[in-house]
């Protein structure tokens, strides 16, 4: 590796990553705003809950299912003419952040919905008895006593993401999976690869330690 | 206070229909603390979720204080259950929320300002003695406390009833004494009307006024905990008060031939009455007693012995005689 190559290497790594956040960002970003009201209501409709409603529980868990089970390359492609529809383009990190913000909410709706099952019913029951509405149980109880588990479920949103950018490549998307792909397989760059897999397992790595730090802060058990 | 009327529940399970509660009829009384006794799944449980709707009723009717409240839903039923505080065998506290923000609960959700709550919670912490305890977590406390915890918060909005779903089974006997200590406190401070169900006789032996039985869904009897332990009407009653007045003797002082025993059950104020010594002096016996103890219920005493009497024919017949008279129920069980 000489010193233009290094320099080269620098910028593509820079921009690869500032994309990979992009796409990253936004997706985790929509997971939140989306993925938890998603999950809460599946959760909340669910038997002997205070908006029971077999039809629509249905409808929600069905929706996430088949997000989730559309292979992710697929739901790339699938959703072209939708993410055409949002963001004007096809190509490009944000217009790659469309189905991948998609896939994640899907993902983390479940995994919101698996946290507040573990939430104990008998505090729920409590808070009824107490004359709560459904609003404030949602705020004071559910919410807080699954946010251990909703920062465990974003990790791991966060993390399949980053190996889900990767394959955003496909449509332009960039980012640093991408830059492994086209410099280290392609070009048989191998010491390319090797430094982008690194930089990737650190990126991960920090993504864990940093939800694990914010999960064991929330858990009070 | 509150009164159920013909109250009927069952519920469908694998296609069945289960009935936990059957015609229930009866009423608790303003400011007593009243007791339902049974074993699990007998329906008491589900028999005082009625009372604050966590379960409706499948028919019958509850009135609380002349209304009825089967039908209520919405904004009605969330004002009722502001009246009626509840706690729960598992405490159910908010292991998220600090104790102090566990009782600020109870008032946040009856609307209550921050000054008020900040008033407020010092108030009940110190009624429940965990003034100390303000700022740790439900995790960090024992039984005890967080079942103090439980009643300050269900306490915290000044109810008129509370409902207690065994609040003593996840704790020992002397954690246990001392919640119903600060249970009956509260009732006699507050004047609040307590319905507690448990499935130890010994609980409502030492807090209740008046005691239902329930089995199978039923209500067998209901009576004053006092009339209930001395004279069991149903053989489920029996069993269950000869559970807490256990009064075994070893087999070979019932095998001996010509050994006079008997039991003699003390009821009243004659339970305090010196029978023994006077029977003692009055006939010229012996009167070895072998087995024994006394019950304060709801403050009047209530007492088995087991004695062996000895003397001449005569006088041990004239001692049986005064002995039937002056207690409550006497029965020879070895001759």
């Amino acid at each position: 590796m000489n010193e233009i190559q290094l320099t080269e290497l620098i910028e593509n790594l820079k921009k690869a990553f500032l994309e990979t956040f992009l796409m990253c960002g936004t997706s985790i970003g929509l997971s939140i705003v989306l993925g938890i009201p998603l999950g809460l209501f599946i959760f909340i409709t669910r038997k002997g809950l205070f908006w029971e409603n077999n039809i629509l529980n249905f409808i929600g868990g069905f929706l996430v299912n088949i997000i989730r089970s559309t292979p992710f390359v697929i739901l790339l492609v699938l959703l072209i003419p939708f993410t055409q529809l949002v963001v004007g383009s096809t190509i490009g990190p944000v217009a790659a952040s469309v189905p991948l913000a998609i896939a994640a909410i899907a993902f983390y709706a479940r995994l919101v919905e698996n946290s507040l099952c573990d939430v104990d019913k008998g505090v729920i029951e409590a808070a009824t008895s107490l004359g709560a509405t459904n609003f404030r149980i949602i705020k004071d109880v559910l919410l807080p006593e699954a946010l251990s588990g909703l920062y465990r479920g974003l990790t791991v949103t966060a993390v399949s993401l980053v190996g889900y950018s990767a394959m955003a490549g496909i449509v332009g998307g960039g980012g640093v999976g991408d830059l492994a792909i086209r410099f280290g397989y392609y070009r048989y760059q191998t010491d390319i690869m090797v430094i982008t897999v690194v930089l990737l397992i650190i990126l991960v790595q920090a993504i864990q330690s940093f939800g694990d730090f914010l999960a064991k802060r929330a858990d009070k058990k | 206070m509150i009164e159920f009327h013909n109250v009927n529940v069952s519920f469908p399970l694998k296609g069945k229909s289960i009935e936990a509660v059957k015609k229930v009829t009866f009423d608790i009384k303003d400011g007593e603390i009243f007791g339902i006794v049974g074993t699990s799944g007998a329906g008491k449980s589900t028999l005082l979720r009625t009372i604050n709707l966590l379960q409706r009723p499948t028919s019958g009717s509850i009135l609380i204080k002349g209304n009825e409240i089967t039908t209520i839903k919405g904004e009605e039923l969330r004002q009722l259950r502001l009246g009626i505080g509840m706690i729960f065998q598992q405490f159910n506290l908010i292991n998220t929320k600090t104790i102090f923000e566990n009782v600020a609960f109870g008032l946040k959700v009856a609307g209550k300002s921050k000054e008020e709550i900040g008033k407020r919670v010092p108030e009940l912490l110190e009624l429940v003695g965990l003034s100390d305890r303000a700022t740790t977590y439900p995790s960090k406390l024992s039984g005890g406390q967080k079942q103090r915890v439980g009643i300050a918060r269900a306490i915290a909005n000044n109810p008129q009833i509370l409902l207690c779903d065994e609040p003593t089974s996840a704790l020992d006997l002397e954690t246990t004494n001392s919640i119903l200590d600060l249970l009956k406190e509260i009732n006699i401070k507050l004047g609040i009307t307590t319905v507690i169900i448990s499935h130890e006789m010994n609980v409502i032996k030492q807090i209740c006024d008046r005691v239902a039985v329930m089995s199978d869904g039923e209500v067998l009897e209901l009576d004053t905990v006092f009339n209930v332990f001395t004279t069991p009407k149903h053989a489920f009653t029996k069993s269950l008060v000869n559970h807490t007045i256990n009064l075994d003797l070893p087999t070979r002082l019932l095998n001996e031939k010509g050994k006079r025993i008997l039991k003699i059950i003390y009821s009243g104020e004659r339970a305090e009455e010196a029978v023994i010594s006077d029977t003692v002096k009055l006939f010229n016996v012996h009167l070895n007693i072998l087995h024994g103890k006394i019950e304060y219920i709801t403050n009047k005493p209530f007492g088995v012995l087991i004695v062996h009497l000895d003397g001449t024919s005569e006088n041990v017949n004239l001692a049986e005689k005064y002995l039937k008279e002056r207690t409550f129920e006497m029965e020879v069980i070895n001759e």
